[in-house]
């Protein structure tokens, strides 16, 4: 089995949601995640929170968050065990990141740690 | 207390402790030694006290005797005295006399330090578990196989090779070192966990059996909690879990040793003082940032001992499982994360969910297929029953599927 990373794209991180909405958001992820891990198929993720966060430039100049500039920012990303990348764009599509019109998922393979369980 | 009462109660309380000094005091190469003394000091008893009656202070005459015994085979075996008795003495360079230390402090601390001997990552879980019983709660042979549903023979044979094991090992009878100390716990924790589930879950017939392994592996955790450098924030979740199932013991079974199930369990039979000591360790537990697979169970745990149907319960346990499952996956943390989808989003998409895992060798996944499918498409349900009763391999759980089939 080969691993996929998904990762959440938002097309615009400086759109405030209300912490209701973000609360909402936070369960019906939690909810598709815990759907994943029940197939034994999720190996680890995270969100990218805004704070603490820096861009560093061509020149090593460093700026605070990749808001302002660069339009699209990445909210997070899980991994999991998937047998082609068609499977794991099933996974994604439950992804409540979709929601948000602009919004993707992106599935990438993880090349190190292919096994063949 | 009669005679015939008290020696097999001594046995109970005493023989563990005695077995535990000894062992610390002669090493890991005489665990064997160590059970011999403790066992041929309760003959004495068995021996001495119907005729000569019942000593004033029995303990105190158990802790006597072994000792002497003790002192005797040191001086008889003149190899053991050499090589073992040398570094008694050595370890203990105030008294020259070889001293069999039987007091409160250094029981504790003898049983602390055996077991996490015997829950050494060299032997496997299953042979901790035996020597756990065998050293530590001092239960006999016959009644490890009768709890593990295993026979004498094959119990003999595991533990002699655990011990082997330790021998060749060179396990120390110590306290892991501070580095060592978080690994270790883990191990000590898993088979402590496994030793509950044992007699939880345990098909035994023998209900108090069942109920002696479960308070055994509390009486050992909380060891662990009186103990300063092992009172870890996991250990308060793990005692905490064990207070939150233990309190549904009385209700969960029937005297004919029938599975009662959460539904129909007489709420009357919860022991309500374990559930607050549950509700107690585990608010200990979560004073640090720590959260371990024994936290998540403890709080699912401690959700199911609300009876009440509300949604705030099945959130919280659905939050729960889906936060346990990406720590730890398990095919019963994934089906019971289902039933709690089931009660917070409808059967329907518990049913698109539960028919991707795929736990087609499970006679639980037919179970919750059954009972998912039971008033949205009955049909549906009857199959699921059926093949879940052909899966089903105990007396009990067959019985337990046959009366949903009835229903039909």
């Amino acid at each position: 089995m080969k691993e996929f990373m998904l990762i959440f794209r938002h097309e615009d991180g400086a759109k405030v949601a209300s912490p209701e909405q973000i609360q909402m958001w936070m369960k019906q992820t939690m909810d598709w995640i815990g759907g994943i891990a029940a197939q034994n198929k999720f190996v680890s993720g995270t969100g990218l929170p805004f704070d603490e966060s820096r861009v560093v430039h061509h020149n090593k100049s460093v700026t605070n968050g990749p808001f302002g500039e660069i339009k699209e920012t990445i909210g997070g990303y899980i991994v999991v065990r998937a047998e082609s990348a068609d499977e794991a764009a099933e996974f994604a599509k439950g992804s409540p990141v979709l929601q948000g019109e602009g919004n993707t998922v992106e599935v990438r393979r993880i090349v190190k740690g292919e096994s063949s369980k | 207390m009669e005679q015939q009462e008290l020696i097999p109660h001594l046995f109970r309380t005493e023989f563990r402790k005695i077995t535990a000094v000894l062992c610390k005091a002669f090493g890991i190469d005489n665990m064997e030694v160590a059970e011999d003394l403790a066992g041929e000091t309760f003959l004495s008893a068995l021996e001495n006290w119907p005729y000569k009656g019942v000593p004033k202070n029995p303990t105190a005459w158990l802790y006597m005797v072994a000792k002497n015994k003790a002192k005797n085979y040191m001086a008889r075996d003149h190899v053991f005295s050499d090589k073992i008795a040398g570094q008694v003495i050595a370890s203990a360079p105030e008294s020259a006399e070889i001293e069999i230390d039987l007091s409160d402090k250094n029981i504790t601390d003898s049983q602390l330090q055996m077991l996490f001997a015997v829950c050494h990552p060299s032997i496997s879980t299953e042979a901790q578990v035996g020597l756990a019983l065998r050293i530590l709660c001092g239960f006999g042979i016959d009644e490890i196989a009768n709890a593990l549903l295993s026979n004498k023979e094959t119990i003999n044979k595991r533990l002699f090779r655990a011990k082997e094991k330790l021998r060749i090992e060179k396990v120390k009878i110590e306290f892991p070192g501070e580095a060592e100390i978080g690994k270790r716990l883990d191990t000590v924790l898993t088979t402590l966990y496994l030793l509950f589930s044992e007699g939880y879950y345990s098909e035994s017939q023998d209900a108090v059996l069942r109920e002696d392994l479960c308070l055994e592996a509390m009486r050992l955790t909380y060891l662990l909690i009186e103990n300063e450098q092992t009172n870890q924030p996991n250990v308060n979740a793990l005692f905490a879990l064990m207070c939150f199932h233990t309190s549904r013991f009385e209700a969960r079974k029937t005297e004919n040793g029938e599975i009662v199930l959460y539904h129909d369990q007489d709420e009357s039979l919860w022991n309500y003082e374990l559930i607050a000591k549950g509700a107690y360790f585990l608010h200990r537990a979560s004073q640090e940032n720590e959260i371990s697979k024994y936290h998540l169970e403890a709080t699912i745990a401690y959700w199911n001992t609300q009876k009440a149907d509300t949604k705030e319960k099945w959130e919280n346990i659905l939050h729960f499982y889906n936060l346990l499952l990406q720590l730890e996956y398990s095919p019963i943390a994934a089906l019971n994360r289902t039933y709690a989808l089931s009660k917070v989003h409808g059967k329907q998409e518990a049913i698109v969910q539960a028919e991707k895992l795929q736990l087609t060798t499970n006679h639980f996944y037919y179970t919750l297929l059954g009972e998912l499918y039971t008033g949205v498409d009955d049909e549906k349900a009857l199959q699921n029953f059926q093949k879940a009763f052909e899966l089903a391999k105990t007396a009990a759980d067959k019985q337990t599927i046959q009366k949903k089939i009835k229903c039909f």
